[in-house]
């Protein structure tokens, strides 16, 4: 198990900025800071209610740029993934967080944080399904 | 117009926060689901610590009559556990089991992005477009079906119909 305090303190207090923006959100605008909501509504959203979406995704983009220009450490893709995987992958994403209403943090950081039982059945599920997953895929197709 | 800013403030938060907790590592995520091999226990601690926050703040935020610059909270008030739940968190499990991306770390990637990225995004939406365009079109397609049986006397109609798909749902 690896739970250096190199990984955990990063993660946790990432985590925590996670969760601060999210409060932000909601505090001031009212709204819940869902990644796919904010991301696939855009696409079927009356002007007016386009910004604030466009706006928090540059946002997101841009304090991921800002932590690699000043600490680096950014991901490299995997010599050997199958791309039709990563196809596949992805449009299982967009298609089940628009059917679903939610990934990580729609269900998982805002629905657990609002008490939600439907984020909790949401978050339990998925995650159980994609641990499933990744045994299939790591162990049993031995893709790495 | 100030609205825009605080979501563009909130989104800077969450993106450095994702590049920070390691989420944007496909391997890290695929090193925490993979409980069979050398488990990867840091996104336990992420997501510890960004519920951590909001279970404190959201119950206060809530007890607040507004938020500080809307009229109102844009909550979905659905609490049903019904198929389109279920299905959807499995379809979605099943992707991020695979590749190690979900939606926000895929966006935060756009900062540095390299050719994983240029196959998973595109994908993901795709998915969610051809998603809503199938809800679209069964809304449609049971509307229809209620207008012409509206046609024929002594039939009752209560369900109202609306043509934008599920809004202010949770995200």
């Amino acid at each position: 198990m690896d739970i250096s305090i190199h990984t955990f303190l990063p993660a946790l207090f990432g985590g925590v900025f996670i969760g601060l923006s999210a409060s932000l959100l909601l505090w001031l605008n009212g709204r819940l800071a869902g990644i796919s909501g904010i991301l696939w509504r855009l696409f079927f959203s009356n002007p007016g209610d386009a910004w604030w979406r466009v706006l928090f995704l540059v946002g997101v983009v841009g304090g991921a740029a800002v932590y690699y220009a000043l600490f680096g450490n950014a991901p490299e893709a995997r010599p050997t993934f199958p791309v039709w995987l990563l196809v596949v992958a992805g449009f299982l994403v967009g298609y089940g967080t628009s059917l679903g209403n939610g990934c990580t943090s729609g269900h998982g950081v805002c629905g657990l944080g609002r008490l939600s039982l439907r984020s909790l059945v949401a978050t339990i599920t998925f995650l159980i399904v994609a641990i499933i997953t990744t045994f299939v895929v790591r162990h049993l197709l031995g893709v790495i | 117009m100030i609205r825009n800013l605080t979501s563009l403030l909130a989104g800077l938060v969450f993106g450095f926060g994702l590049a920070l907790s390691g989420m944007t590592h496909p391997e890290k995520v695929l090193g925490f689901l993979d409980v069979a091999g050398k488990w990867n226990a840091s996104l336990l601690f992420v997501l510890g610590g960004a519920v951590g926050v909001t279970l404190v703040t959201f119950r206060f935020i809530l007890r607040l009559s507004k938020p500080v610059l809307a009229e109102h909270f844009f909550i979905t008030k659905e609490t049903k556990i019904d198929r389109p739940l279920i299905l959807g968190a499995t379809l979605f499990g099943i992707g991020w089991g695979i590749s190690g991306y979900c939606p926000g770390p895929a966006i935060a990637l756009i900062a540095s992005p390299n050719w994983e990225l240029l196959a998973f995004l595109p994908a993901a939406i795709l998915g969610a477009v051809a998603e809503k365009f199938f809800e679209l079109r069964a809304q449609k397609k049971s509307a229809e079906q209620l207008s012409r049986k509206v046609t024929q006397p002594g039939i009752p109609t209560d369900t109202p119909i609306t043509e934008s798909p599920s809004d202010s749902s949770c995200g």
